[in-house]
């Protein structure tokens, strides 16, 4: 008889310091399946996994492929096995070019010469075959994460892997790159492929899969058939109670002028063109503005240009009518700016800090974490670390002294909010903050983001996900092509409407 | 239990150090083993004992005096390396802001017959200077901090023989003895000498540069201060976008590089343990050995204090080689080869622990 099961992980255990991250957990992936792994963040996901991969040996628990039981020592045993994975936080290395990391450590060669031409003329069959779009020359830190994304995708169809992990795939692309990726999985499956895929997004999960399994704290919860079940029984069975998934709030009453941009010129790290031209804007006291767009049309700028990670070319930026325009980082900090970071391994964290240390990046030296002398108020941070920690439900191994590292990428996330929104800011600007966080915490942040705006703080936000741009702003401002080129009232307007200005198919005339 | 030790950091950084000793001494002895096999196994253990070759008790006192004189400024050059490194800063200029050191304390007690303290301040700021321009050249240039800092180092050798040339004997290449010349300068010995059978070397330099090791480690362990330098050193961008000024962090920590380095150069020849030969074609081996040392020393302060004595130790037991057997850059060759492999210390560290992650895995238990 035909085994069903490409795969089949059973009671799987693995512990962390501190922590059991798998607890005797079975997943069994059918060939030819698309199958889901849905939990809230640090639920073991990654772990899970990791596992499967090779990266980490289970305490406990055996792996079948094909039903024969097999040991998985490290990756390369992993792709022997024709087992491939799409890592959440991508594994490329920067300064070589696409094609060059999709041969990395199988690279063709006769005597010891690289034979690269038949290198590319394999892969871009492939990227022909399954529209996977990328530049074979292009280096990997010049192109956005969507072809980034494809090019880890690349890699596993280049070592003909079978069996397809894609760690969160999603959480950094745009809706487009989204409904593409979603029609690649469907394709893989389709040719045989059996595809293991976690995300927190639940829409996804039932457009794509056809049966999803559960995590909760490191337990196996079940799985369903996706044809039987429905996106409030999955976050049920996810988070243990129903989640709200509309972003309740009253009128917002928009106050004085917190933030205002004038003639914003920014130039582009990529490109000859600016990447934001010419942009005005201004967000009150009491209100979120959110900037909706596709990614790579200048919001990445724009924010740098604001918090003074890049200088602005020219133009004028007020806050709270101070010029802050040329203001060094820490002045916009004390003068009230918070900052949730895009990339948060770049720019958010210490990952070799512990979490505690990373929690008070932007205040370690108020006198409450800094003595006169000069010296860390060790205790002190631990106790307000502790109280965040607490707070926002950051869930970690060791607690405030877990290094940032090993902690999960949600959880992560949540860290770097908490220490952004405790610092009571008068003007929080927030670039994708729910980017990874499931259901759960994204309710929880939305809410906290809307208690900034009602304690008359401004939020500006920059989102691309469709449905927190319509939930949760007071006001919508669509940028494309580097400018601003569209004001919307979230009740009046409606996805397509905003899709096409996002697109560049129309554009109004905007006045700050 | 066994495991549990092997994980420790402080254990696994003292386990490494030992087996890079070990190892180096093995390479070296098969090298020695090449050149001439009958002296070879004479020769290792004459370095290995150093000081304890001498009979009497007050002879050993003596020599290992010696090598404490000689193990401050090393440890001085190590800290300077470990300082910067801590902020992702190589410090390979540590050998020139050692030597402008020696040339600006030298220059001083010679030439304007400074006392010492005024020349030690000198030596600290020389250093401080050199490591200036490397840390400036790298904020706002980009230049690569190792890249200017070797060519400091030549700067910084050919311009002290041209400098020291002013204060040399008539008839020989070196700078005047200090004794005769510049007595006012020496380092005050605090009684220490008397301890090392009247060993006039020994004296401020060892306690001061433990004195410096312990305040680079609160530096770095308890002040905002640290928090900052290790910030930038783990993750730049993440110290600029919280405001850190990471410009600033980058160049101030050159500069302290500097001053550490040239308070080293201050403490050995403000002893007047050598005096400076104005010939020198090669930059001294103390400031490149305080990378070896800052390695061995498990990129500790404190124990680097431990890995600079022990590389002096092996150093000045080089001089003990049968020079009748092996040519007389026998000495020199050896230790530098140990101190090769005690640049090793990362690596032994890693595989330590792929093999404790790898029997933890085989034997599927936890902690
Ligand atoms: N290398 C590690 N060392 C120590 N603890 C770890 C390590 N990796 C993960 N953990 C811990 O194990 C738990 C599960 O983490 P995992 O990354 O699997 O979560 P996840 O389900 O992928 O969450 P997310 O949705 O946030 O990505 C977390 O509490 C995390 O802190
Ligand atoms: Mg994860």
């Amino acid at each position: 008889m035909e085994q069903p099961y490409a795969i089949e992980m059973l009671n799987i255990t693995k512990k962390f310091p501190g922590i059991v991250a798998n607890d005797n957990i079975t997943l069994q992936l059918k060939k030819g399946e698309i199958h889901a792994l849905l939990g809230e963040n640090g639920a073991g996901k990654s772990t899970l996994m990791s596992v499967l991969f090779g990266l980490y040996q289970p305490e406990e628990g055996t792996i079948k492929k094909d039903g024969q039981v097999v040991k998985i020592e490290n990756p390369n045993d992993a792709n022997d096995l024709g087992i491939g994975m799409v890592h959440q936080h991508f594994k490329l290395v920067e300064c070589f070019t696409v094609l060059d990391n999709i041969i990395l450590g199988v690279e063709p060669n006769q005597f010891g010469f690289l034979k690269k031409a038949e290198a590319r003329k394999k892969v871009l069959e492939l990227s022909e075959r399954y529209g996977l779009r990328i530049d074979p020359d292009a280096k990997i830190e010049d192109i956005t994460v969507g072809m980034q994304q494809r090019t880890e995708i690349l890699k596993m169809l280049y070592r003909d892997n079978e069996i397809l992990i894609f760690d969160e795939p999603t959480a950094v692309l745009t809706p487009q790159e989204i409904n593409e990726l979603m029609q690649i999985m469907r394709n893989l499956a389709a040719e045989g492929k059996s595809i293991l895929f976690i995300s927190h997004k639940l829409a996804e999960i039932m457009a794509v899969a056809d049966r999803c399994s559960v995590l909760r704290k490191g337990k196996y919860i079940g799985t369903v058939n996706i044809a039987d079940t429905s996106i409030p029984e999955l976050s049920a069975m996810m988070v243990g109670r129903n989640v709200n998934f509309h972003v309740e709030k009253k009128e917002a009453k928009p106050g004085e002028v917190i933030l205002s941009v004038e003639n914003l010129t920014v130039a582009s790290d990529v490109h000859k063109n600016n990447a934001v031209k010419n942009v005005s804007l201004k967000v009150h006291a009491g209100e979120i503005v959110c900037i909706a767009g596709i990614d790579g049309n200048g919001q990445t700028e724009l924010v740098y240009a604001l918090t003074g990670l890049k200088p602005a070319i020219s133009g004028k930026i007020t806050l709270h009518g101070q010029d802050i325009t040329n203001a060094s980082i820490r002045k916009r900090n004390v003068l009230g700016m918070s900052h949730i970071p895009e990339d948060r391994h770049k720019h958010g964290l210490v990952l070799d800090y512990s979490l505690e240390n990373n929690l008070v990046l932007k205040r370690y030296f108020e006198p409450e974490f800094t003595n006169k002398a000069g010296m860390l108020r060790q205790n002190n941070i631990r106790a307000y670390s502790e109280k965040l920690i607490e707070q926002y439900d950051v869930r970690s191994g060791q607690g405030p002294a877990t290094i940032a590292r090993s902690m999960s990428g949600g959880n992560q996330q949540k860290a770097i909010i908490a220490r952004e929104i405790d610092t009571n800011p008068e003007l929080l600007i927030a670039v994708q903050p729910t980017r990874g966080l499931d259901v759960g915490a994204i309710e929880y942040i939305h809410k906290q983001l809307v208690a900034q705006r009602d304690a008359g703080k401004a939020v500006l936000m920059v989102s691309l996900e469709l449905d927190e741009v319509m939930d949760v702003p007071d006001r919508i401002l669509v940028m494309h092509d580097g400018e601003i080129v569209g004001e919307f009232d979230p009740k009046k307007t409606t996805e397509e409407e905003l899709g096409l200005y996002m697109a560049g198919a129309k554009k109004d005339q905007v006045k700050a | 239990m066994k495991k549990n030790l092997l994980k420790n950091n402080i254990v696994q950084s003292l386990l490494t150090s030992l087996i890079c000793i070990i190892l180096g001494m093995i390479v070296g002895f098969i090298v020695l083993l090449f050149i001439n096999p009958a002296g070879a196994a004479e020769a290792i253990i004459s370095i290995a004992k150093n000081f304890f070759c001498y009979n009497s008790t007050n002879m050993q006192l003596k020599y290992l005096g010696n090598t404490l004189a000689k193990t401050a400024p090393l440890l001085m050059c190590s800290l300077s390396v470990l300082f910067s490194y801590k902020v992702g800063l190589f410090n390979i200029g540590v050998a020139g802001q050692y030597v402008v050191g020696a040339c600006a304390c030298l220059y001083a007690a010679l030439a304007w017959h400074l006392s010492w303290l005024p020349c030690m301040l000198l030596a600290i700021l020389a250093g401080a200077v050199f490591g200036a321009i490397s840390g400036a050249l790298k904020a706002y240039f980009n230049v690569n901090e190792v890249i200017s800092g070797i060519m400091l180092n030549w700067i910084g050798l050919y311009g002290t023989n041209m400098i020291l040339s002013n204060v040399k004997e008539a008839a020989s290449p070196y700078t005047y003895q200090l004794s005769a010349a510049g007595e006012q300068a020496i380092l005050p010995t605090l009684g220490l000498g008397a301890l090392f059978n009247n060993n006039q070397y020994v004296g401020l330099a060892l306690p001061l540069s433990i004195i410096c090791a312990i305040a680079i480690w609160v530096i770095l362990e308890k002040t905002r201060f640290g928090y900052e330098l290790k910030a930038t050193g783990y993750n730049k961008n993440a110290a600029k976008y919280s405001g850190m000024a990471e410009k600033r962090n980058m160049i101030l920590t050159l500069i302290i590089g500097g001053a550490l380095a040239g308070l080293g150069g201050s403490l050995l020849y403000q002893t007047g343990y050598e005096q400076w030969q104005c010939t020198h074609s090669s930059l001294p081996a103390m400031g490149f050995n305080g990378i070896a040392a800052a390695f061995l020393g498990g990129l500790s302060p404190i124990g680097t204090i431990f890995a600079s004595f022990f590389i002096q130790h092996i150093t000045a037991g080089g001089t003990y080689v049968d020079k009748t057997m092996y040519c007389s850059q026998i000495s020199d060759l050896i230790s530098a080869i140990i101190v090769y492999l005690c640049g090793f210390v990362g690596f032994f560290k890693y595989a330590i622990n792929t093999h404790i992650a790898k029997r933890e895995a085989r034997k599927g238990g936890n902690e």
